[in-house]
């Protein structure tokens, strides 16, 4: 593996980090105690993202994003977790599934959400379906050329209000030897669509800018034109999706982790007690310590999914091992910072308690810790299954 | 005008607690994070800007160094320069030497300006300029704020210790650069990917046959000495009754 940065990755960082700088994180804090963007500052960000070529960095040229290959896509992930996600959402990465657009849906889904005039929601989970998606109810009943769809989704993060929702629901039942199991299809479904319903969810401590959705869909019918992929292929699209995505959430606990640090440093180094600053009592220190090597080994997990990205090579368990890893370091790396700068890092005045705020749903979304233990320890114990 | 010359030092980042290494030979830059020294961001900036405006042709950037600097004119290349220029040299480049090279850089591209940052903040020497301009035996605008180019003559801006001067020169000219001309801008990610494409020409300092400048010999680096806290008086009886402690009024 080549530790060493190209020039062109370096150049890419740079001037990211200078955009960041100026565009993002000054609005941190307000946007968080808001717990939303402000629309006008929301297009700022995305205008000013598009002009500097940052936008659908991660979509091939082909289609018109930035062609970016998955490491120095890693590197850009890493760089835009240290942020807000309200804000860097803005500086949007649409879902790859989009790729799977044909014929009208190119013009209609795909281009719009390259070129910044169309948002996607990601509609798969549901109450009763997190961690177990083929709990799934949400059901899509063929009706001539057209679907029926019926259901409920939740926790659809996005930065803002989307314009269309990707939407995974069963359209039928395959009988297997292991037993019935559902057939599940992704659908484009368009916001203003008679029976689509979208509403605000629930507030949530982590990442308070970025607004969860609630879906409903009440008889509504769309056209067989409007499936992504093919009928019956969902959870193949999605599980494409959820591998990288998990990934990218590993990235971005190490970018989360870097911001963390510096800070906890600094504050170590200058912060006196004792006659001394406290970065000279082990007890300190050594948390820093950990946090280092804890931040150079989720980095490499990282760095190691996306160059066997590249490769073709990756394995849903090393996005699972770069996810669990890196999403569990920073949860003590957030949680040592706390501690290191006591009383001042639960105060709304700095931003260590809204890292620690957000670091808590890196644990959790793009699958669970159990989910990734659990992907990990099959793929172990799957050649000893009969 | 057909061509403008950019230099580009390659600089411990300005963001950067420079460090001295253990041994006192030098600034510690293993590992250390490099950019292009800012004022010549800043000289590199104005110059696209009269390419924009359709007052060049041509923009090349130089820097004098390893093969190491490539990054700093990529990054020159990304920002909207045309052509890249790498003397390569291993040894140190004192100013003398750094404006005799450019010289000879001068005579090979027909280039009638150029712009170079006031001083790198590297070794602060703030020479560079003033001596290119005494060697090729034409104008020099240093610590320009401002630059109106006008046909054959540029109106300079400068920024001096009573304020601000504003001169006017004959092209070609060399003028250096100070802080507040202009903000230099971000690279975009397409331009990155052309960057790559861009010609950069690598030549040997040897084939420029330039004397190099008896240089100073660097004995040792050793850090500025720390700082003493400093203390909060009460008011200025307090401020006096310290200063006569100290033996200082």
């Amino acid at each position: 593996m080549n530790y060493q940065l190209t020039d062109e990755q370096t150049m890419l960082l740079d001037s990211l980090r200078a955009f960041l700088d100026e565009q993002v994180y000054p609005y941190e804090a307000e946007a968080d105690r808001a717990g939303e963007v402000p629309e006008e500052l929301g297009n700022q960000i995305k205008a000013k993202a598009i002009e500097m070529g940052f936008y659908a960095a991660n979509l091939p040229e082909s289609v018109g994003g930035g062609g970016l290959d998955y490491t120095t896509m890693g590197l850009v992930e890493r760089e835009l977790g240290k942020a807000s996600y309200g804000l860097a959402g803005h500086i949007a990465r649409p879902t790859e599934l989009l790729l799977a657009c044909e014929g009208n849906q190119i013009n209609n889904y795909l281009t719009p959400c390259v070129t910044g005039e169309k948002h996607e929601a990601f509609a798969l989970t549901e109450p009763g379906a997190g961690s177990d998606i083929m709990s799934m109810t949400t059901k899509a009943v063929k009706d001539g050329d057209d679907y029926i769809i019926d259901g409920y989704k939740h926790f659809i993060s996005t930065p803002c209000l989307p314009d269309f929702a990707i939407v995974f629901a069963i359209t039928g039942i395959d009988e297997t030897s292991r037993g019935p199991r559902k057939r599940i299809t992704a659908f484009l479904v368009d916001r203003g669509e008679k029976g689509f319903d979208i509403s605000l969810g629930p507030l949530c401590v982590s990442q308070r800018a970025y607004r969860t959705y609630q879906l409903s869909f009440d008889n509504c019918r769309v056209s067989k034109d409007q499936i992504l992929g093919e009928e019956g292929n969902g959870l193949d699209l999605a599980n494409k999706w959820l591998s990288m995505g998990r990934v990218w959430v590993g990235a971005q606990s190490c970018g989360k982790m870097e911001r963390l640090l510096k800070m906890a440093t600094e504050w170590a180094a200058t912060r006196e007690q004792f006659g001394k600053p406290i970065g000279h009592f082990q007890g300190t220190s050594f948390k820093l310590a950990n946090m280092a090597t804890e931040l150079q080994a989720s980095d490499l997990l990282v760095m190691h999914a996306c160059k066997k990205a590249d490769q073709g090579s990756m394995t849903p368990d090393d996005a699972a091992m770069a996810k669990l890893f890196a999403s569990e370091a920073l949860g003590r790396a957030a949680d040592d910072t706390v501690q290191i700068f006591g009383g001042m890092g639960l105060m709304e005045e700095l931003p260590v308690e809204r890292l620690w705020r957000d670091a808590r749903i890196e644990r959790i979304w793009d699958g669970t810790s159990e989910i990734q233990r659990h992907i990990i320890a099959r793929s172990l114990l799957r050649p000893f299954e009969t | 005008m057909e061509r403008v010359l950019v230099g580009l030092k390659r600089v411990v980042d300005y963001n950067v607690r420079v460090r001295i290494r253990s041994d006192g030979s030098g600034v510690e830059t293993d590992g250390v994070k490099m950019s292009i020294n800012p004022f010549d961001e800043i000289a590199l900036e104005e110059a696209l800007r009269m390419k924009e405006r359709g007052e060049a042709n041509e923009v090349v950037v130089v820097s004098i160094g390893g093969s190491e600097c490539q990054q700093q004119l990529r990054t020159g290349l990304a920002m909207g320069a045309d052509r890249a220029i790498l003397v390569e040299t291993a040894e140190s480049v004192n100013p003398l030497t750094g404006a005799r090279i450019f010289l000879e850089l001068i005579k090979r591209e027909a280039a009638e300006l150029v712009l170079l940052g006031k001083q790198a903040i590297d070794d602060d020497n703030n020479q560079t300029g003033q001596m290119l301009a005494a060697l090729w035996g034409r104008p020099q605008a240093t610590f320009a704020s401002r630059i109106e180019l006008n046909g054959s003559t540029a109106k300079v801006t400068r920024e001096v210790d009573v304020g601000l001067e504003t001169i006017e020169v004959d092209l070609p000219a060399v003028i250096t650069t100070d802080l507040r001309l202009n903000e230099p801008r971000y690279v975009k990610l397409p331009d990155i990917m052309k960057a790559k494409k861009k010609p950069l020409d690598q030549i040997p300092v040897a084939d420029l046959a330039v004397e190099s400048a008896a240089s100073i010999t660097a004995v040792t680096f050793e850090p500025p000495e720390q700082r003493q806290k400093g203390i909060i008086v009460k008011d200025v009886a307090e401020l006096v009754a310290a200063l006569k402690d100290k033996g200082l009024v």
